[in-house]
């Protein structure tokens, strides 16, 4: 979560995993190291170990982070996490929901509601909710079973230099310093970037002054697994309040605070037990887990690629946690960057594919930074103005229908769409589609033999109904007829009979045709790899 | 699509004033400011083209000179 914590000193310990060794060679070469071990770096390791990519990850600490951290992760993520073979574990232990609903002043007073699956029959839900130390124990646990993976724990960079064919590392370590080269660098090491800081490189954005309170409590509720949001709740009037369910009966609490607080005050027991008593009630029985203040920032790198030195993640940019970007943003980076490197690692792919990932996962950027601002100044109005529309909104929404969607409690994370992507084929201009458009996520559906994105796999698939034309190597074919005895697949894609998709390995849609030839299939592939603009 | 009409389009002008006015009759100037508000959320929204909204947004801007 793309937060500065305060209050309690010191990182939490979730699990301690204690210090790796040293290497035995000294002047190591690596091809991909992988800096920081949270959940955008260890889906990027999974991504490319699971691609038969050597993967080194050195992570800073030498244990797994408890405190306030992400919880929420979106259905787009967990689509990636299941072609990566984790999901299932993910869902087993998270707490799935799908419906946000936001109150104003008295819990009666529903103003708005939203459903993040208002397509049913996928396979994953809208989100799930997972403190971040889980969905990293279980990558983890993911990595563990790969031979081609060393993780070293308590390995920090300390110098880093940086050319236009690889990278220098000087990493710490408990009991040496060493040095390490790589032909790739990939920097996962979160808001402080060390990489980008040694880099001396630019992360621009904007403060904002609002302060936050989490409080993670344990206690036994019944409430209905949503997302709640209150705006000028009776146990914090004139702000808001959110409110999560979490795995183990622990439910997150976010109250904002207002600028210009004494934050120590603001973490203390007898502070912060009345909002909660507030929320819960007056006689409800919890346990603190974590109490802190944040405060946030919308920042974003100018550029995530640079030379051989690429970031993912927080690194590269930051937004509010209103809206459940930040991670799933990361995510969505570690998807992206995973089958381009992969291609240019084999040498099957140019290096400038690689520009693609900077384009692609700047306008994801950018959309989940709008989102996020957009949602910080309905929630802080700025101006005496601001505050009347926001007010009139809210207003409103009681009354007219028209308001509620104006109400903005944070739009929360989907997967952002690329259709100005230069890895995209426009549709032939005399085409009729409905389905989903070049450089837009696949959709999920049922089949007779499991879910469609199951069948999609890893690689470039075209996605055919009867359809003339044959794939060739790398593209694997894969014929609906053979399983959509539903008719969900052909309906969602308007994939009627003799048409095709060619779709990425991040199941991205990069070219569809009524009529497609060989040459128009090769034609797309290339330029879906970079070979053609 | 049609564009902002920049021409008299109420039947009569100085009712409708009027009735602007009253609205906001015994209102603080902070209870006025939701009003408008509430007024100018109705009427973009009975508009809906959003490039109308987009134009008379542009014009009612032209103030700072």
């Amino acid at each position: 979560m793309a937060t500065v914590s305060e209050g309690l000193s010191g990182i939490p310990v979730w699990r301690s995993v204690g210090a790796s060794p040293a290497p035995k060679a000294f002047d190591e070469r690596q091809q991909t190291l992988i800096v920081g071990a949270g959940p955008v770096g260890l889906t990027i390791a999974l991504d490319l170990a699971r691609r038969g990519h050597g993967v080194t990850v050195l992570n800073k600490l030498d244990f797994i982070p408890a405190g306030s951290k992400a919880i929420c992760f979106a259905k787009r993520t967990l689509d990636i996490w299941d072609r990566l073979g984790v999901a299932d574990a993910m869902i087993e232990k998270g707490v799935r929901w799908n419906v946000g609903k936001v109150y104003r002043g008295a819990r009666e007073n529903l103003v708005y509601q939203f459903d993040l699956m208002p397509v049913k029959d996928q396979k994953m839900p809208g989100f799930i909710n997972l403190q971040q130390y889980y969905a990293e124990e279980i990558l983890l646990q993911a990595l563990q079973r790969l031979s081609n993976v060393e993780l070293r724990w308590g390995h920090e960079v300390s110098a880093i230099e940086s050319r236009s064919d690889g990278v220098e590392v000087t990493v710490k370590c408990s009991d040496a310093s060493y040095t390490v080269g790589a032909d790739w660098l990939i920097a996962c090491d979160g808001n402080k970037s060390t990489i980008r800081q040694r880099m001396g490189l630019d992360f621009a954005g904007r403060i904002f002054e609002d302060n936050f309170l989490i409080a993670d409590v344990r206690v036994k509720e019944t409430r209905p697994v949503e997302r709640t949001f209150w705006f000028d709740p009776p146990f914090n009037p004139g702000r808001s309040a959110l409110m999560h369910k979490q795995p183990d009966d622990v439910w997150r609490l976010d109250f904002q605070l207002g600028a210009n607080i004494d934050r120590a005050a603001c973490v203390r027991p007898e502070n912060v037990e009345p909002l909660i008593r507030g929320l819960l009630g007056a006689d409800a029985e919890f346990t603190p887990v974590w109490y802190s203040v944040y405060t946030f920032q919308c920042r974003r790198m100018k550029s995530f690629v640079h030379d051989r030195v690429i970031f993912a993640g927080d690194s590269a940019h930051l937004v509010s946690p209103f809206g459940a970007r930040g991670c799933n943003g990361g995510v969505a980076d570690a998807a992206n960057l995973g089958w381009k490197l992969d291609l240019v690692l084999r040498g099957q792919a140019p290096e400038a594919l690689l520009q693609t990932y900077n384009y692609e996962a700047i306008v994801t950027a950018d959309e989940n930074i709008l989102n996020s601002s957009r949602a910080t100044d309905f929630m802080t109005p700025k101006t005496p103005v601001s505050r009347a529309f926001r007010d009139a909104v809210l207003e409103l929404a009681q009354e007219f229908p028209f308001a509620r969607p104006f109400v903005n409690s944070g739009r929360l994370s989907t997967a952002v769409s690329l259709p100005d992507s230069p890895l995209n084929t426009p549709d032939e201009h005399d085409a009729e589609w409905a389905g989903i458009k070049p450089g837009y996520p696949c959709l999920d559906a049922p089949t007779s033999s499991g879910w469609l994105l199951e069948q999609l796999g890893e690689g470039f698939v075209l996605l055919t109904n009867r359809c003339e034309v044959r794939a060739v190597t790398p593209i694997q074919q894969v014929e609906i007829s053979d399983f959509d005895t539903g008719g969900v697949v052909a309906s969602r894609y308007d994939l009627r009979p003799g048409s095709a998709y060619l779709i990425r390995p991040d199941q991205y849609v990069a070219a569809r045709w009524r009529n497609p030839t060989t040459s128009a299939v090769l034609a797309a592939f290339d330029r879906a790899t970079g070979k053609s603009a | 699509m049609s564009e902002l009409i920049t021409q008299l389009n109420v039947s009569r002008p100085d009712d409708i004033y009027e009735q602007l006015i009253e609205l906001h009759a015994g209102l603080t100037e902070e209870e006025s400011m939701r009003v408008n508000a509430r007024l100018i959320l109705l009427l973009l929204n009975h508009i809906g083209d959003e490039s109308i909204v987009r134009d008379a947004i542009a014009a009612a801007r032209r103030i700072v000179s």
